[in-house]
């Protein structure tokens, strides 16, 4: 059982404080909703945690299993096993999927260790048939004129290939039609189910990603901060309200 | 301080003295007069020309301190000494493992192994795969038809003239008519001790021929080593030639490599040089389109890193209508490295409906590395299209945060990106293996 433990977050990108106080508790297994209207820090949140070198932390912690993570760069923060699903994920021309996750793999090794090759295509094929990715795929260059529903199932194959403790999912229902959000959720089900379960943060502005990846907790951001909690009604309530309601309940406060 | 003292003091020969010359020539007592004769008008033209000056466009951005000609050797014997048989039968051996079953052949200015073997299956073909000094006595008119040919237009005049004095030996490859050799010919050079090298490389792929050759230039330990090397490249009417070099000569070496491609007819060649080694290195490429239809691609790729220098001046000239040229050269640069491109693409009045293409990109993997570009055209038809263009540009720090984000440290994610970068000119090869041999020699730059 592990734990990520995000304690009063503050955030800015250059002057500008985004971030303002975040505080929330995950442990393996569990899958908290981030949800909120555009502007309040979402995104902020989850590049900070995953160590953006533009994301300046100017106060607060987090810890993973108790340990302080704010001193690792990037890379050190995913070895860890934290890992970010991006929103826009980077297109790479030239470096291709196998090549690239390869890498990812081998990072993950420890010194003068050798990866073997049979086994990890075997596990990436397998990854592969469960997310309904045509095998050509590997040798394309990393998200490179990738249609978006193409990109976000990349994401999710990435994150089963590293199996991380904590997953950053940042508004990976965005641009995905109905299809392929049943196949992206279907993919981070799969994931819940397994015995590593990782614990899940999902960043989405709508509540149809939480039809198909049920949440434990759903939590209302607001102005960098976490202002309500719940459980899936929360969702649902808020998608009947709309997010001004929230607006009129803190923009006050 | 008066201006006399500013004057270049240091010797025009250097090393290459008319004592050296001379008993250079005593070793070719087996070659025909008019070669010999070649040689020594070479010498003449390498001994009368002075060093390359400020003065010179052509030589503009180069470190010009950094071109001595003293402290080499081109004894022989010097090099059967150092070259020992031993090694000469491992690298033929890992050669002829790349090469596939056409021969593959292995020089120290002289071929280690003895003669080069034609298989006999090709040799019935009429394919002629022999040594420079063979060729000189055997092929006279081919020789003297291809041999170095080509007027030196970019600079080098001495250089190239001190390596025909001196060239010792190399490889003569023709391909008559219509022959399709399917497995690349591979040819190693090495240097070692303070050799000076001059290999040559000439291939004649006639009508409709179809090869590939590769080349690699490399050194036993890290001496400084002098290489003046060259490579004639024609492809006749339809013939399709390839052509592949990988530069890896040891971090102290002073190079200079001249190429020359006449492509005629419908013709196509794609060349491909790969620069790692040497600690100053000048590659001046020469593609002449002769004939209708005719098509040279050129390529490079260079990663430099520490204070080498690499200094590429390249030349497209458009002779005839419809001809094309695509010039791609992508330079990685890392530490205080400095690299200079110059090209020229000239087209002649009456090669209209001309497409050619010149680009030169530099990934700048540090903030003290210098990218030096010098794009030009000069065209005299009215109706071409020529494009030109250099860019500069940093690993993207999105790129890069991403490839982190999955555990890749920051120097692996680097060298992801840089591959990266080359691929677009990687895999413009279509021969598999090949490509892969080149990711592996790139791969030795960035081990840690």
């Amino acid at each position: 059982m592990s734990q990520l433990e995000i304690k009063d977050l503050h955030v800015a990108i250059g002057d500008k404080s985004i971030v303002k106080g975040f505080s929330l508790t995950i442990r393996s297994g569990e899958v908290h909703a981030i949800m909120g209207p555009n502007g309040t820090g979402k995104s902020t949140l989850a590049k900070a945690v995953a160590g953006h070198p533009d994301y300046t932390i100017t106060s607060g912690d987090v810890l993973l299993n108790g340990a302080s993570i704010l001193a690792q760069e990037a890379d050190e923060r995913a070895r860890s096993g934290l890992f970010l699903a991006f929103q826009y994920p980077s297109e790479i021309p030239g470096v291709s999927i196998a090549n690239f996750l390869r890498a990812a793999v081998q990072a993950r090794l420890a010194e003068g260790e050798e990866l073997d090759a049979t086994a990890y295509y075997k596990r990436l094929y397998a990854k592969m048939d469960l997310l309904k990715i045509d095998r050509k795929f590997t040798s394309r260059s990393v998200n490179d004129g990738f249609s978006g529903g193409e990109k976000k199932r990349c994401e999710i194959l990435q994150m089963a290939m590293l199996e991380p403790k904590f997953a950053l999912m940042d508004e990976t229902d965005s641009g995905l039609d109905i299809d392929a959000l049943r196949i992206v959720a279907d993919g981070v089900n799969a994931l819940r189910g397994g015995p590593s379960a990782p614990g899940i943060l999902l960043i989405t502005h709508y509540q149809r990603l939480l039809d198909h990846i049920v949440p434990d907790h759903v939590h209302v951001m607001w102005d960098g901060r976490i202002v309500k909690s719940g459980d899936k009604s929360l969702a649902l309530e808020l998608e009947a309200k709309g997010y001004d309601w929230v607006k009129k309940e803190f923009a006050a406060a | 301080m008066s201006a006399s003292t500013l004057i270049e003091t240091k010797s025009p020969v250097g090393s290459f003295t008319s004592e050296a010359f001379a008993a250079h020539l005593a070793s070719q007592a087996n070659s025909p007069a008019w070669w010999l004769d070649r040689k020594r008008a070479a010498y003449e033209t390498f001994a009368s020309l002075p060093l390359p000056s400020r003065t010179n466009e052509s030589w503009r951005f180069s470190t010009l301190a950094g071109l001595t000609l003293d402290g080499f050797t081109t004894d022989v014997d010097f090099i059967k000494e150092q070259i020992t048989a031993s090694e000469a039968r491992i690298s033929a051996l890992e050669l002829k493992a790349k090469g596939g079953q056409m021969g593959a052949s292995f020089f120290s200015n002289i071929p280690h192994g003895g003669p080069l073997v034609t298989p006999l299956e090709l040799a019935s073909r009429g394919v002629i795969f022999t040594t420079l000094s063979e060729a000189v006595i055997k092929h006279e008119d081919l020789l003297k038809a291809h041999f170095m040919a080509q007027p030196q237009k970019l600079g080098s005049e001495k250089f190239a003239a001190l390596h025909t004095a001196f060239v010792h030996d190399g490889v003569f490859l023709y391909v008559p008519r219509g022959v399709e050799i399917p497995d690349p010919i591979v040819i190693l050079h090495r240097a070692t001790g303070r050799m000076a090298v001059f290999p040559h490389t000439l291939v004649i792929a006639e009508e409709n021929a179809k090869v590939t050759v590769c080349e690699s230039f490399d050194s036993t330990g890290s001496a400084s080593n002098f290489a003046c090397g060259a490579n004639d490249l024609y492809a006749g009417p339809g013939a399709q030639l390839t052509y592949v070099a990988a530069q890896n000569w040891s971090r102290d070496t002073l190079s200079f490599q001249f190429n020359s491609t006449v492509v005629r007819r419908d013709a196509r060649v794609r060349s491909l040089n790969l620069h790692l080694g040497a600690r100053q290195a000048r590659h001046e490429s020469l593609s002449l389109l002769q004939g209708t239809g005719a098509f040279s691609e050129m390529l490079a790729l260079t990663v430099a890193e520490g204070a080498q220098e690499f200094d590429q001046r390249t030349l497209q000239i458009h002779q005839a209508p419809n001809t094309k040229s695509d010039l791609l050269y992508k330079n990685a640069l890392r530490d205080q490295s400095k690299t200079i491109f110059s090209g020229l693409i000239v087209v002649d009045p009456d090669a209209q409906k001309t497409d050619a293409y010149q680009s030169n990109r530099n990934l700048m993997l540090s903030d003290d590395a210098e990218a030096n570009s010098l794009p030009g055209l000069e065209i005299q038809a009215n109706d071409v299209r020529c494009t030109h263009g250099a860019t500069s540009s940093r690993i993207d720090p999105e790129q890069e945060f991403y490839l982190q984000s999955r555990g890749i440290a920051k120097p692996d994610a680097d060298e992801l990106l840089t591959f990266g970068f080359f691929e677009e000119v990687l895999s413009r090869l279509d021969n598999e293996p090949l490509h892969d041999a080149l990711r592996g020699l790139i791969g030795t730059k960035f081990q840690r």
